[in-house]
């Protein structure tokens, strides 16, 4: 049984991600949003840890150090090398409208509220507020993906979105240690993918501004 | 036990499809192949001739574990369908007979001999299912082989389009065939016809059903204004496929509608009553004008299906006005008259196609513009469409006139419905047949006169020869048909009484013990109609005359030239041309219904190229129904074409923005 307390610390680590989530909106800079990140993810591994502990899935602590181990280490350092080797480090980025990107945000997270503590009805507080809170994390990152124009911040999108899948999938009980394993390779193998198609975009348009892959696209209307 | 061996027919005629694909480059495929399926169609006739005039002989329903996992197939034969599959039979083995012959100057065999036995087999197919998935897995096999057999010929002008055209309403049909079982099968998904037999749908869904089968049926029968593709598919393909589709598939559609409306879904409404006898006047009125200004024989024939198949709905449309009156006899009547339709029709329309193939064959000309005179060069032909010509604009003996009659005999019941519509509504309708029956018979007037009579009028009717013996046997045997069941209609009545008795609750009085072979479809003190006796005083008047003129008249005659009969010229060119008979029809319904638009040309003065006239028809329900849809159908595909040509981000926005409208319909729909 869950104790008070145990709720009380699951409750404030998955709100924290949705917070962090609201950080990751509003960084300008490239080095900002990949700390964020880092941050974020450190945040998963902190829940997952939790729900180990209450859980009592020893699993589940595996889980937690892949996330902290690739996330919030790996995955992070290698975007500061690919940020300076690009040559973007100093790059603001234009966040279009942080003001509105920021309304839409509570906007969505009012709307998987309202989605999910209906549906849910039957099934145990914890993981309803779990559920609520990831639905929140998914639909956050999608904005993001939608609201940058870097290739690197769509990226992070991604990932963030692949937290929240986590958050989701560890507060309901038991998700196999292998299902996490495949998601996390899955990660790893598109950073290394997306990395190498950004060099190859940078080498053959000098920018990662996506906007101006489309003017190369093959069939135009 | 008859359900069995049909469904071994079924397996042999597409077993010999499948020898057909393989053995087509041999030169005796061709033979092999029609003689194989005219022996099977010959078998299958025989067994379903004789479960229907016994019917206690049919049993159960036989099931089969192919098909959806949870269903499997059924298979059953009443004796509605043993009547269908014996008209189907009868133009199946005709058609092999035929193409005996004809089949031999195909130029691309490959074409058309592996999907000739599957469409037979399609066709029998459909009408031994016994539930919906079976149905209309049966019903779409037809469609798509023949719609190979009409893009037999691709390459030839037009055709392609047709074959688009048919593949597309084809699917349209089908698709509204799918929803009318959907709904039928309810909720509970029954879809064995049996169990739609238990629970019929409430008033307003079968109110749609009959909507729907009347588009998926109709679409394939060609109820106007849903014909536009039968008169350009029919014709684009070989002859004898065109006699099948024409004279037989049709027929298949006309069960469908039969099936659903009569069979599963449960007693009528009386408004529908109303609607579809309407649509079937509509129909008869506007495909005989069509045929009428055709100068394409094939064409001609193809719409004058379009008309027929208007006759046999006003028939089938009063058999429902009466049942829902619940007057059993008059429902029966009219019933019995669109079932003799359905099998007469197929009988003549049959032989006209295997005359048109025939002059087609020994010509290589369908246009009638170019034709003439054969009647000379191919006097067997000639003869054999002489009488599917009679048969088919109604008169007597012949078989069309028994059916019409009796159609016109439910017409004239229509005073006794209570319903103030249908006592309006149905003499209408019986005025717009009346009017197509006599535009029949000027239409083929048409097909014969240009075809067959005055002067040829080009040099390769000039030379034509008449068609090879098995094709002229399989007319002969067709003409034969139509006079048989002209003059012995009774024993075709009774024999029709099981299918009458299931589908209506009622049947005719038997007609075999009445004296002199006389029908008499209600009571003695209406009306009757004697085809023997009238074919004898036919016969005697006609012999009678022809021996007075040739005795006395012909001997009179000296010849001279005085005035060359109106042919000082002896061009061809002079003679009345198929356009200059058609036009007094043209002039009068021209504007309004084929938006006709004529036009001289005349040349400059001193030029002495000779003046044109220029005369241009329009399809109306093309014109009003089918342009704008398809322009409307070009113009969101245009819209939705943007979508194509997205950046990542517009993507990904167009998703997520699908995901977050998805959400809020869950939020607000809680």
């Amino acid at each position: 049984m869950i104790t008070p307390l145990a709720f009380d610390v699951a409750h404030l680590f998955a709100g924290s991600l949705v917070l962090v989530s609201f950080m990751l909106l509003y960084q300008d800079r490239m080095t900002g949003l990949v700390n964020t990140f880092a941050l974020h993810a450190l945040v998963v591994s902190f829940s997952v840890a939790w729900q180990a502990y209450i859980q009592q899935a020893p699993h589940l602590y595996i889980t937690a150090a892949i996330a902290l181990g690739i996330k919030a280490i790996v995955i992070p350092v290698v975007l500061h090398r690919m940020i300076v080797r690009l040559g973007i480090h100093r790059t603001i980025e234009p966040v279009v409208g942080v003001g509105l990107t920021m309304l839409a945000g509570i906007g969505l997270i009012a709307l998987s509220i309202m989605v999910m503590l209906p549906i849910t009805a039957q099934a145990g507080t914890l993981a309803r507020e779990d559920l609520a809170f990831a639905l929140s994390v998914i639909l956050l990152g999608l904005l993001m993906m939608i609201s940058r124009r870097n290739a690197v911040s769509q990226v992070i999108g991604f990932m963030s979105i692949e937290n929240g899948l986590i958050l989701a999938a560890t507060g309901a009980k038991g998700m196999p240690l292998v299902v996490e394993i495949s998601v996390a390779f899955s990660i790893l193998v598109a950073l290394i993918v997306i990395g190498i198609f950004l060099f190859r975009i940078r080498e053959r348009f000098e920018t990662v501004d996506i906007h101006l892959l489309h003017e190369h696209r093959g069939e135009q209307p | 036990m008859t359900a069995e061996l049909l469904l071994w027919c079924v397996a042999a005629l597409l077993a010999t499809g499948a020898a057909g694909l393989l053995l087509h480059r041999r030169p005796m495929a061709s033979a092999a192949v029609y003689a194989a399926s005219l022996a099977i169609t010959a078998a299958a006739l025989t067994i379903s001739a004789r479960a229907l005039l016994s019917p206690a002989s049919l049993n159960g329903v036989i099931s089969l574990p192919l098909g959806l996992p949870w269903l499997g197939t059924h298979f059953k034969v009443d004796a509605l369908s043993a009547f269908f599959l014996l008209v189907i039979n009868v133009g199946g083995a005709m058609a092999s007979l035929f193409a005996l012959g004809y089949g031999r100057h195909e130029e691309t065999p490959g074409r058309v001999l592996p999907f000739f036995p599957a469409f037979l087999a399609g066709m029998n197919a459909v009408l031994l299912a016994a539930d919906a998935f079976t149905f209309l897995f049966a019903w779409e096999f037809m469609s798509l082989s023949s719609w190979a057999l009409v893009m037999a010929h691709h390459r030839r002008a037009g055709n392609a389009a047709a074959g688009y055209l048919y593949l597309l309403m084809a699917s349209f049909g089908t698709l509204a065939l799918l929803l009318a079982f959907g709904l039928l099968a309810g909720p509970s998904g029954a879809y064995d016809f049996a169990a739609i037999r238990q629970m019929p749908p409430a008033a307003a869904v079968s109110a749609v059903v009959l909507v729907l089968a009347l588009i998926g049926a109709g679409s394939k029968a060609g109820l106007v204004p849903l014909h536009v593709w039968l008169p350009l598919a029919h014709p684009a393909a070989p002859t004898h496929v065109s006699a099948l589709m024409s004279g037989v598939m049709t027929k298949v559609a006309v069960y469908g509608f039969v099936r659903i409306v009569f069979d599963l879904l449960g007693p009528p409404t009386w408004w529908w009553g109303a609607v579809v006898p309407f649509i079937g006047g509509i129909t008869a009125v506007m495909g005989v004008l069509y045929a009428l200004l055709q100068n394409d024989l094939k064409r001609l024939l193809a719409y004058s299906t379009v008309e027929n198949i208007g006759i046999i709905f006003v028939g089938l449309g009063l058999a429902l006005a009466f049942e829902a009156n619940e007057m059993q006899a008059a429902a029966a009547l009219a019933f019995t008259a669109a079932l003799l339709h359905v099998f007469n029709h197929s009988l003549f329309k049959s032989l006209l196609f295997f005359g048109a193939g025939a002059v087609l064959s020994s010509t290589g000309e369908r246009d009638m513009d170019r034709l003439g005179g054969l009647i000379h060069r191919m006097p067997r032909t000639a003869f054999a469409f002489l009488i599917g010509s009679a048969a088919i604009s109604a008169l007597p003996p012949f078989n069309g006139f028994v059916s019409e009659w009796l159609t016109f005999q439910a017409i004239l019941l229509s005073p006794t419905l209570p319903q103030w519509l249908l006592k309006f509504l149905v003499p209408a309708v019986g005025a717009l047949l009346a009017l197509a029956a006599a535009l029949a018979g000027a239409c083929f007037v048409k097909a014969f006169g240009f075809t067959f009579l005055g002067r040829p009028r080009s040099d390769i009717a000039r030379e034509a020869a008449d068609t090879d013996r098995w094709s002229i046997a399989g007319m002969f045997i067709l003409a034969a048909l139509c006079l048989v069941a002209g003059i012995l209609p009774g024993y075709f009545i009774d024999a029709l009484g099981p299918v009458i008795e299931a589908m209506t609750g009622a049947s005719l009085p038997r007609q075999e013990q009445l004296d002199w072979l006389t029908i008499v479809p209600i009571a003695q003190s209406r009306s009757s109609y004697n085809g023997l006796l009238v074919f004898f005083f036919i016969v005697l008047s006609a012999s009678l005359a022809a021996e007075a003129i040739h005795r006395w008249a012909s001997a009179a005659v000296r010849r001279s030239a005085p005035w060359d009969c109106g042919f000082p010229d002896s061009s061809p060119a002079t003679q009345y041309s198929p356009g200059s008979f058609s036009q007094p029809i043209r002039r009068v319904f021209g504007s309004v219904l084929f938006r006709a638009h004529e036009e001289v040309q005349m040349p400059p003065p001193g030029d002495a190229s000779p003046a044109r006239l220029q005369v241009r028809l329009r399809d109306l329900p093309w014109d009003v129904i089918y342009a704008p849809m398809a322009r409307a159908v070009a113009y969101c595909a245009e819209r939705v074409n943007a979508l194509q040509f997205l950046t990542i981000r517009g993507y990904l926005t167009l998703v997520f923005s699908a995901l977050v409208v998805l959400l809020m319909v869950l939020a607000i729909w809680q």
